[in-house]
């Protein structure tokens, strides 16, 4: 049986607003770049989103909100994955996201933010250069 | 006259075939149209005067030249106070519709109050939590003299019930208010996703509005079956076609089934909702096609006698999705076209989208030029001088039968899974347009579809432009105001009120009285939400893919 | 420090038990060596396997057992196993949005796996993560995987109660009948009753596992009806899963399974560390010299193989 380390994604819609066209697409582009993707549907609360993280051991963590409430939702996310003791996921954010937000966003940890218009290529290609799988990077523990 | 007309691909060798011309839905186009491609269309039987069946050609005689299509732009954003400011202003510039846009809370059936509606509130549309709020929305617009049009789904039979109290409050007859809830639950579970209730409990939801709105509120739209959502999800314009008749035939089958109503007592006043995207011509044909189809279908399938009953009437937006952040004032220009479509296709009613729209909620400056644009169709292209003008263009008479040839196999195929409510469970529309997406997504990677300033002619620089921000302070005044309501109002009143629509509920009754009841008694929206809940139980996302 | 990670298991803490999933499913070096310090404290969980054709309603079905279970205040560890595709290597691993209402119990753990192109079904991965959660302490652990076939036979083989689900007039029975899985199944359920056809495709099940004769198996399998969707039937479920557990404690049929369990256990790791020696010890020009005496037909392949095991040994 030979081994292989595959990155685990978890691509997720936080908040009340149900467009999933994003995520859905970008849920296959991982797939087909060999990645595991753990979609868990439209609604999620930080909490479901981030207990779904940790038990499925993923690398990163996809977020897309177009409703607005990005801010709020996509902090939520980082604090609690940071009291969880698992502040190593990594945590990126899709959206309509206005520029001072996406500064105040990057402040509370998250990554990287990706408006409309970006290319999946754009987005493949950063997650390859910037996630690598937990256990490469040497666990939190 | 007659022989065979070639391609000019043929007569110059082919030299320009090699490349693959198709819309942007990906459907392949000819070079050249000619009277072989619409040889077997018949014009009387298949295209027929505008006002006749099939009405390919619209739904009246006279189109435009009788009566404008309605200008009626979506919008709603913050309080309640806030919203009402714009409409006033927007009445005032010649807006002859009204049109609510709710914020995710109210649309998800979430009091402001309510954990989940935290960060939410305000920021997409306007929060209603009560008859209170709903009254400040429309303080000083008198409901028999504007078309109310809101733009909401699970939770429709309440606020539809607040326009109702309302119009009561201010003395008008339910006979003389107009207007349309979206009400809409298939496309939710199909593409847009904002769902509350299982598929059968939502469905029954929605027949019980159209047959009470047929015999109380008889210039009510108790419905508008959108195809709208289905292609900002990402379908082609083939798809939002089939599934939004596919809609369409299942709701008519449930009134039918359920309420035992003869389909010509409902059917006339069912009305739809499309996209229109940026491929001009195809747009044009969609809908042309989509008339032909529902007229057929309610004529030949439902046996409607009635003419009204196989009239397709329809509202249309502009496409969102095809809309950039990237330099947005050339989103004025796609919205420009994507009206004209819609004007040429011979909609009812329109919304033509704010050039901001994807940066952010639209400004005033950006709601006045869309609404600018469709008065400039209107008014100077001289487009409304004839009806359907494109009529007999080989090529629209063409792509309007492909179109309806390959919605009919979509439909089909969906009658052979036992209908569009089986089509859903089994994540079939779903799936098929998340398909399209990522195959639109990858085409325009690799550039094969263009984006204009996205993908080809690029700009380092782009203008930045003012934008609306939604007061945070809202959330604690709108929180205070719906904890205001529930401390003053007669809790006896609404706790009776409510149990009554639990036992309505439970007995498969009508729920439509019962909630104006409860609206009237002051029940929050959230309330009456949970009510349902608590007798249907909650959908939660299948996650098709 | 593996004591350490071993009572954090224990206690139940789940980043833990999830990282040490991980690195098995990676093969990270020290995963092993965990994974036997953890092993004396397994054996306790009560493994439900739950197969089927693709959309049967199993992911729904694993979601409303999850509840019942919870209400009759049982823990539970899910295992959902999904294929990679064979083409990109990735996986969309669809089974958990239908349980994601259980995400914040702590009561529950939801994994989904992807096969990784393994090819005997359920390998070392499935069953450690299944020892993982055993640690853990959770009283039961669903496991769900598809298809109907060979692989989902050994399926059976881990799991202490098996569960096969179709759907009325699927024509899934025949299939099941083939691969032999009519005779490893000790529940069948015709999901999606509401459907037309149901109590036929119960009937026609409950004729072929009559006919099914000389097995002397005192468990007599029986058919449920359930509509995963609407939650009905869950609890007959349930009270036939502990009627099968309770059987099986009464009888030797727990001993049994437990004795088939480890043995197929044993096979696995033979058989790995057997092919983990011979990769990383065999030297490869001795191996590419055989096959290119195996071409000449200078040697046949069991010769050549007893040629390396016996070099390995001997070393
Ligand atoms: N009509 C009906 N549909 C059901 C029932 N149970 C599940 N379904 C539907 O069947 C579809 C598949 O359900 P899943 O639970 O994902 O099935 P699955 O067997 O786990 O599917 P895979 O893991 O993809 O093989 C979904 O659309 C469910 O809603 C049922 O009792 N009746
Ligand atoms: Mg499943």
């Amino acid at each position: 049986m030979e081994h292989q380390t595959k990155l685990r994604v978890l691509v997720a819609k936080p908040g009340l607003d149900g467009h999933d066209r994003g995520v859905k697409i970008i849920a296959r582009a991982f797939r087909d770049t060999g990645y595991e993707v753990i979609y868990t549907g439209v609604h999620q609360t930080p909490e479901q989103i981030v207990s779904a993280a940790i038990q499925e051991d993923v690398d990163l963590i996809g977020l897309s909100c177009l409703s607005g409430a990005h801010l709020f939702l996509f902090n939520e996310v980082v604090r609690q994955l940071i009291e969880q003791d698992a502040g190593d996921i990594i945590v990126i954010g899709g959206g309509i996201i206005p520029e001072e937000d996406i500064t105040r966003l990057k402040g509370a940890g998250i990554k990287e933010i990706f408006l409309p218009g970006t290319s999946l290529d754009e987005i493949l290609k950063w997650v390859e250069e910037n996630v690598k799988p937990l256990s490469q990077r040497g666990g939190s523990k | 006259m007659k022989g065979t007309y070639e391609q000019p691909g043929q007569a110059t060798g082919g030299k320009e075939e090699s490349k693959r011309f198709s819309t942007v839905s990906d459907l392949e186009i000819k070079s050249l149209y000619t009277p072989e491609d619409i040889k077997d269309s018949d014009y009387e039987a298949d295209i027929g005067h505008p006002g006749s069946y099939p009405f390919t050609r619209g739904c009246q005689p006279d189109m435009y030249r009788g009566r404008l299509w309605t200008f009626r732009m979506f919008s709603g954003f913050g309080s309640a106070e806030d919203t009402n400011k714009r409409y006033h202003k927007l009445l005032d510039e010649g807006e002859t519709g009204l049109s609510v846009a709710f914020d995710f809370p109210t649309l998800m059936g979430y009091d402001s109050d309510s954990p989940r509606a935290h960060a939410e509130i305000g920021k997409c549309g306007v929060a209603i939590d009560t008859l209170f709020d709903y009254g400040v929305l429309f303080n000083k617009i008198p409901l028999d003299k504007v078309t109310t049009s809101q733009t909401i789904n699970p939770p429709a039979s309440i606020t539809w019930a607040m326009h109702l109290a309302l119009a009561d409050k201010q003395g008008v007859p339910w006979d003389k208010i107009g207007g349309t809830i979206q009400n809409d639950m298939l496309k939710e579970f199909v593409a847009q996703k904002t769902f509350m209730l299982p598929l059968e409990p939502s469905i029954k939801i929605v027949s019980d509005t159209i047959e009470f709105g047929t015999q109380y509120v008889p210039r009510w739209n108790t419905v508008s079956i959108s195809g709208y959502h289905i292609r900002e999800a990402g379908s082609t314009a083939v798809q939002e076609l089939a599934f939004t008749l596919a809609d369409g035939i299942a709701y008519v089958q449930d009134v039918i089934e359920r309420k035992k109503m003869d389909v010509d007592a409902f059917a006339p006043r069912l009305s739809f909702f499309f996209d229109s995207h940026i491929d001009f011509f195809e747009e044009i044909a969609k809908v042309r096609a989509a008339r032909r189809i529902w007229a057929r279908v309610m004529k030949e399938r439902f046996k409607a006698r009635d003419p009204r009953s196989w009239w397709m009437r329809f509202h249309s937006q502009t496409a969102g999705c095809s809309l950039t952040a990237q330099q947005p004032l050339n989103n004025i220009v796609r919205v420009a076209v994507q009206a004209l479509a819609m004007t040429l296709g011979g909609t009812q009613s329109l919304h033509t989208d704010s050039f901001d729209e994807t940066l952010a909620l639209p400004s005033d400056q950006a709601v006045t030029v869309a609404l600018r644009t469709q008065q400039i169709i209107a008014d100077e292209t001289g487009i409304i001088n004839t009806i359907d003008p494109l009529a007999g263009s080989y090529f629209v008479e063409a792509l309007t039968n492909e179109m309806e040839e390959k919605a009919l196999e979509y439909i089909e195929k969906i009658d052979k899974m036992g209908g569009m409510l089986a089509a859903i469970e089994q994540g079939f529309p779903q799936m098929e347009i998340s398909e399209a997406a990522y195959n639109y997504q990858k085409q325009v990677d690799r550039g094969d579809k263009v984006l204009v300033g996205v993908n080809k002619y690029i700009s380092e620089e782009e203008t930045p432009i003012e934008t609306l921000k939604i007061d945070e302070k809202l959330e604690e005044k709108q929180i205070k105001c719906v904890q205001e309501v529930r401390r003053t109002r007669d809790n006896r009143t609404v706790a009776r009120t409510l149990n009554e629509l639990r036992q309505a509920c439970k007995d498969d009754k009508n729920v439509m009285p019962y909630v104006i009841e409860a609206v009237r008694a002051y029940a929050t929206e959230q309330e009456i939400c949970d009510v349902y809940r608590e007798v249907y139980g909650e959908y939660r996302d299948p996650g098709f893919y | 420090m593996t004591v350490e990670l071993v009572n954090r298991i224990l206690e139940g803490d789940v980043r833990t038990a999830a990282r040490l999933m991980r690195g098995i499913e990676d093969g990270a070096a020290d995963a092993f060596g965990e994974m036997a310090d953890l092993y004396p404290h397994t054996g306790k969980a009560y493994i439900v396997g739950i197969t089927g054709a693709p959309g049967g309603g199993k992911s729904t079905l694993v979601d409303t057992l999850i509840t019942t279970f919870r209400q009759r205040d049982m823990t539970l560890g899910v295992v959902a196993i999904d294929p990679t595709s064979p083409f990109t290597g990735g996986a969309i691993l669809g089974d958990r949005v239908r349980m994601q209402k259980h995400s914040t119990d702590s009561g529950v753990f939801i994994r989904s796996v992807a096969t990784r192109g393994w090819l005997g079904g359920l390998a070392r991965a499935a069953v450690s993560i299944i020892h993982i959660m055993d640690a853990m302490g959770k009283d039961i652990i669903l496991v769900e995987t598809v298809g109907i076939g060979q692989q989902e036979v050994d399926v059976t083989r881990l799991a202490d109660t098996s569960i096969f689900v179709l759907t009325p007039g699927s024509g899934d029975a025949i299939q099941m009948m083939k691969a032999g899985i009519l005779e490893v199944a000790d529940i069948f359920v015709v999901n999606k009753a509401d459907l037309e056809g149901a109590s036929r495709s119960k009937m026609e099940l409950q004729a072929m596992l009559g006919m099914k004769s000389g097995a002397c198996e005192e468990w007599e399998p029986s058919v449920l009806l359930t509509e995963a969707v609407n939650n009905i039937g869950i609890e007959e479920l349930v009270d036939e899963i502990l009627k099968h557990q309770a059987f099986l404690v009464s009888g030797e049929g727990m001993e049994k399974r437990r004795k088939e369990r480890a043995r197929l256990e044993l096979t696995e790791a033979i058989e790995s560390s057997l092919k983990d020696y011979i990769d990383s010890n065999v030297d490869k020009a001795f191996l590419e010299k055989l096959v290119d005496d195996l071409v000449q037909r200078r040697t046949n392949p069991q010769a050549a193989a007893s040629q390396i095991i016996g070099k390995s040994i001997k070393r």
